[in-house]
């Protein structure tokens, strides 16, 4: 019960209040796995500031707050969704639109790729291939101690399918963008399930967006399992207002010889707290996890990453970056646990960043607990100031100091974007950050994607 | 070209400088030597704008205007370049990036649009060779991971490509081997023209017999002590400097 705060209630009681429709809409598998989930959640609750992973982070600034929340989509979100148009047209991907959690097809349909690649609806989805959903659903997102995954399970109402069959290589990526839309203060809730079988491939896009000035709060739980010798790609940019609070947890299992990368770019968001579990199950499977984090005004930004070293002979890198202006505030805390048996484990572990002004705050924690011998660790943090002589140097060419400090930050920026795989989006989002830098993005008008 | 007044400066409350003469006119070069801490270096950031120095008095004047007043990147603009002694790593910002925007930014000062890719490129590639860089150190971030030559010889690409009319030149031989040292002179020396003139700060003669000066100024304590000819240079390089120390002593 440590930990746990008085706001949990709230939630609890939408859950009581809504659960009889939530289970209507949705399929049997999915809601086996509700009545077992609210009793965790009611359990440990909403995490507070006492958790020693949420220590820097107070979730109640946003979760103390009376919102709506609805579990039955209604057919004009749909046509928001539908209508809307990503904005960097030069990406090539196979798009999906969720609104407000919801496949935007009332009770969704599923789409079939060439080379048997399944996108669409995780409802519809328990309903066609009920095995593969019982067979991996709820297996990866577990947690003794943040009930928000639990919350999470207990109350989706939808979510994204994707699933890639052994051997399939889509030539592009899947693009899911998730909107926010509403007349009041809305609480949302999204899931994904992404199974890559043997030797494929999956890269996956994910791109957050608020559509309205409302405030929001979004409880994102998503399930990877990548296969022996599969690779899987996943890019998230976080673009919402700073009046949204966003909380993530992404789960990637990984087997025998399998390698993911995974990237998170936060640009906008009020409260923005990313989870991402790393466990690398199988030998020789390689992990890279990336964070870049630009806020400003009020904004917080924390990343909680956790590699778990399974099997022997893996590899996995952490390389998180933020630069923090204003009065806002940034947290990270990276874990490398490395299990008795898992020898000839390389795992390192990097995080810089920058603070702008005196004000600005960033508390960073490595956890690193390692029960094997023939183990390669390393990790380092810097929390500091631009280089001065640095500076001095460029302004000594000619460059003015306002254009070299952009650049000094962009290069910053630089050493986690240029990991990014997608050629059309990492250049997209280099051109983001120039104009974040710049101030130019600001609040709602952030958006990557122009509002329709 | 550039006039250089009892000239006072410090650092953290520190005396360093204390009463600089110097004038520079066009088409010359200047070597200025001296032992370690005799304030060769704090001249050249003076110089360059570095705001850590205090100026306690004295005034710089360079072509007409009060440099002291100068920002940073407008000295640089207006042709002053400073290659220095330790080129800073700057990681992320890519070489062609760097000099890229320079250049534009002089051309922007002089009313002249900027380079076209082709232009910028062609000229780079003309400039590389001035000073037989690596090509593939123009796609690297600037100076990370350079050797210390590599490093020097950047500098002097760098020059290149901004033609100033006043280089400083802050230790540019420390650290190189001879072949680079003759790659960086030959760079130096090409770059020469009637209307520019450079400041070479060096602490051994070596550089000088590849980069004839016209005048050699000895600094000693924050002084100027001495000033003569090429001939100065082989003089201290023989004897060393304690013989000017005694020559001060005896004088005083």
């Amino acid at each position: 019960m440590n930990g746990k705060s008085g706001i949990s209630d709230f939630f609890s009681r939408l859950y009581y209040e809504n659960i009889g429709r939530i289970g209507e809409s949705s399929t049997p598998i999915i809601n086996s796995f509700r009545k077992e989930a609210i009793e965790k959640f009611n359990l440990l609750g909403v995490p507070t500031k006492k958790m020693e992973s949420y220590k820097y982070t107070n979730l109640e600034t946003f979760f103390r707050h009376d919102y709506q929340s609805y579990f039955i989509p209604e057919a004009s979100h749909f046509r928001k969704a539908e209508e809307f148009r990503c904005d960097v047209t030069e990406l090539d991907a196979h798009g999906i639109v969720l609104m407000n959690g919801f496949y935007p097809t009332i009770n969704g349909k599923l789409r079939e790729l060439p080379g048997g690649i399944i996108i669409g609806s995780l409802n519809a989805a328990a309903r066609k291939y009920p095995d593969l959903i019982e067979k991996h659903y709820g297996k990866y997102a577990r947690s003794d101690s943040d009930g928000l995954i639990h919350l999470n399970t207990a109350m989706v109402p939808d979510g994204v399918f994707i699933f890639v069959p052994r051997g399939s290589v889509p030539g592009k990526p899947v693009q899911v963008v998730n909107l926010v839309d509403s007349e009041q203060d809305t609480f949302d809730q999204h899931r994904k399930l992404i199974i890559v079988e043997e030797n494929a491939e999956c890269s996956l896009i994910i791109c957050d967006h608020t559509m309205s000035p409302q405030r929001f709060l979004t409880n994102a739980v998503l399930e990877i399992h990548v296969a022996e010798n599969s690779s899987f790609d996943l890019i998230r940019v976080q673009n919402e207002h700073n009046n949204a609070c966003k909380v993530t947890h992404t789960f990637i299992h990984q087997e025998r010889n399998s390698r993911v990368s995974s990237g998170i770019i936060t640009l906008h968001g009020g409260l923005v707290r990313n989870n991402t579990y790393h466990r690398l199950n199988g030998e020789g499977a390689d992990c890279n996890s990336y964070g870049l984090s630009l806020a400003d005004k009020w904004q917080h930004i924390d990343n909680y990453v956790s590699v778990d070293h399974a099997s022997p002979n893996c590899t996995s890198n952490q390389l998180f970056k933020g630069v923090f202006d204003d009065v806002s505030t940034g947290a990270f805390n990276g874990r490398i646990h490395v299990a008795p048996d898992a020898q000839g484990t390389v795992a390192y572990q990097k995080n810089n960043s920058i603070l702008l002004t005196d004000q600005a705050r960033m508390d960073t924690k490595p956890q690193l607990e390692i029960y094997a011998d023939d183990v390669k660790c390393s990790h380092g943090a810097t929390v500091g100031q631009l280089d001065n002589d640095a500076l001095f140097y460029m302004q000594s060419r000619g460059i003015d100091k306002r254009q070299a400090l952009l650049m000094l930050m962009f290069g910053f920026a630089h050493e986690v974007t240029r990991n990014l795989k997608v050629d059309a989006l990492r250049e997209r989002i280099d051109g983001l950050i120039m104009q974040r830098l710049r101030g130019e993005l600001s609040q709602c008008a952030s958006c990557m994607v122009k509002c329709v | 070209m550039l006039s250089i007044k009892n000239l006072e400066a410090g650092i953290n409350g520190k005396m360093i400088l204390k009463g600089i003469n110097l004038e520079i006119k066009a088409g010359e070069i200047h070597a200025i030597m001296g032992p370690n801490g005799s304030g060769k270096s704090t001249l050249a950031a003076v110089l360059a704008g570095r705001d850590f120095i205090e100026i306690s008095g004295g005034t710089v004047t360079y072509m007409g205007n009060d440099l002291l007043q100068m920002a940073p990147e407008d000295r640089s603009k207006e042709g002053i370049f400073l290659g220095f002694q330790y080129p800073v790593e700057i990681p992320g910002v890519s070489m062609v990036n760097f000099i890229k925007t320079a250049v534009n930014e002089h051309r922007k000062h002089r009313g002249l649009a900027p380079l076209s890719a082709s232009d910028f490129l062609k000229l780079m590639q003309e400039k590389k060779e001035l000073v037989e860089i690596d090509s593939k150190l123009a796609n690297r971030s600037v100076n990370e991971g350079f050797s210390g030559g590599e490093k020097k010889k950047n500098e002097i690409f760098q020059m290149a490509m901004l033609e100033p009319k006043l280089a400083i030149l802050d230790e540019t031989d420390s650290g190189l081997d001879i072949d680079a040292l003759r790659i960086v002179a030959n760079g130096v020396n090409r770059l020469r023209k009637p209307d520019n003139a450079s400041i070479v700060i060096t602490h051994y003669q070596r550089l000088l017999d590849y980069i004839i000066p016209d005048v050699v100024h000895v600094l000693y304590d924050g002084r100027i002590v001495k000033t003569a000819g090429k001939e100065l240079a082989l003089e201290l390089e023989e004897k060393g400097y304690d013989w000017i120390k005694q020559e001060l002593y005896n004088h005083n």
